[in-house]
């Protein structure tokens, strides 16, 4: 298989599953795929901390579950910070001999809701001690799993069931909130944002966190077509759009510095990736033009930040 | 490990309700929640293996004469290996179960 052999640069086995078939995603999650990708690069030797949310209770209703590594679940509130408690604990324990020393992944995974609204605090002093963990964020822009509740990262003018759009109402009222950039602003060594419509790009990212000696966040961008209202074979189609229309760019931030790894030649229109979602159909060309301003606006900031960072 | 949830009492449950078999939802078929069929039309298709990568279900399995093919206990039919199909190899038909 010639894809096996260019994939062995990012991980050991190419046609390793940790995420087993069987699980209940919806056709056409992009959710489960960033997970099952990321797991190919983080290989055996992890420990997943997961809070509630889609990743969780599809991979493992009760008698059953699809994971093929350890697991453990936890509330909403505390991810990051049983994450850090398993660090912690396997650190000391490896200390004292009681444990072979070998590198061990200690992954937290949250969805949007529980990234940046609810485990947000617990997150926020993971990163600060410095534990030696990753966290992915699994950003779907809602509280999905729940039934499509808006969450702080819900982008301007989406539909929800609790930002209905009406008269008086344009849907989602407030822009997304920008969490990598949060997390950078803790100067921990390694941040990225990454899609799993790039999958090189992500192989690479999460290689780099998988290396880095310190905290690594990891924002992703998973297209839900469920919530979205696409269809569910444009999942991947739509990542792509939100990365070439510049709403999501891709960049790292190692150490300070800030590279973007993905650069379309120029941006394509915000309105060729909104069009086409049913969440974003009640908005008028006025109100896509506002978003056009913004997102061209935080583009140009991005790029600034990159030429000032650059050594 | 195979039945129903309602079949199980609280003796048949592990202590914290720890689970001790890696990957079990191996039961569980997802293959009957499809209206769709991925067909690969061998002769276009290049062994890339973009199916197999963009799979969410990794339900697209390589075989052993390196083409790749669907494992139909688990495929859910969304479409997504006839989308990102760069020759345009994979149809989808309606499955007729």
């Amino acid at each position: 298989m010639k894809i096996f052999k260019t994939l062995e640069r990012y991980m050991e086995k190419p046609d390793a599953e940790y995420i087993a078939s069987g699980h209940r995603a919806c056709q056409g999650c992009a959710e489960v795929l960033a997970l099952r990708l990321a797991f190919k690069v983080l290989g055996k030797d992890t420990i997943l901390a997961m809070a509630t949310g889609c990743m969780e209770i599809i991979s493992t209703p009760l008698p059953l579950t699809c994971w093929r590594l350890p697991w453990i679940h936890i509330a909403f509130e505390n991810t990051a910070a049983v994450a850090s408690g398993i660090e912690s604990a396997i650190r000391i324990l490896t200390q004292k001999g009681k444990l072979e020393n070998k590198k061990i992944n200690i992954v937290g995974i949250a969805g949007d809701g529980g990234t940046s609204d609810i485990g947000f605090q617990a997150l926020s002093g993971a990163l600060e001690r410095g534990h030696r963990l990753i966290y992915i964020c699994l950003d779907n822009e809602a509280y999905m799993n729940t039934g499509i509740q808006r969450s702080s990262s819900t982008p301007y003018g989406a539909f929800t069931t609790t930002s209905p759009p009406g008269k008086k109402s344009i849907g989602q009222s407030t822009w997304k909130k920008d969490m990598p950039k949060i997390a950078a602003a803790h100067n921990i060594p390694y941040v990225a944002t990454a899609c799993p419509s790039y999958p090189y790009d992500l192989f690479n990212k999460v290689k780099k966190a998988k290396e880095v000696n310190g905290p690594a966040y990891l924002h992703i961008l998973s297209v839900c077509p469920t919530g979205w209202r696409i269809p569910s074979e444009m999942a991947i189609e739509y990542g792509r759009l939100a990365v070439r229309s510049g709403v999501f760019p891709l960049y790292e931030v190692e150490n300070g510095v800030y590279r973007i790894t993905f650069k379309p030649e120029s941006l394509i229109p915000v309105k060729d990736y909104i069009k086409g979602q049913g969440r974003f159909r009640h908005l008028t060309d006025k109100e896509i033009s506002e978003i056009q301003d913004r997102v061209n606006k935080d583009w140009e900031r991005l790029t600034k930040l990159c030429e000032i960072t650059k050594a | 490990m195979a039945k129903p949830m309602e079949k199980y009492t609280w003796r048949d449950l592990n202590v914290g309700c720890v689970i001790d078999e890696p990957g079990s939802s191996l039961e569980y078929k997802t293959g009957d929640w499809r209206n769709l069929l991925p067909v690969t039309d061998y002769s276009k298709c290049t062994k890339c293996g973009l199916c197999w990568l963009f799979c969410p279900d990794n339900a697209m399995k390589p075989k052993d004469d390196g083409f790749f093919g669907p494992d139909l206990d688990y495929c859910k039919g969304c479409g997504i290996c006839a989308q990102e199909c760069k020759f345009a190899a994979i149809q989808m038909v309606e499955d007729k179960k």
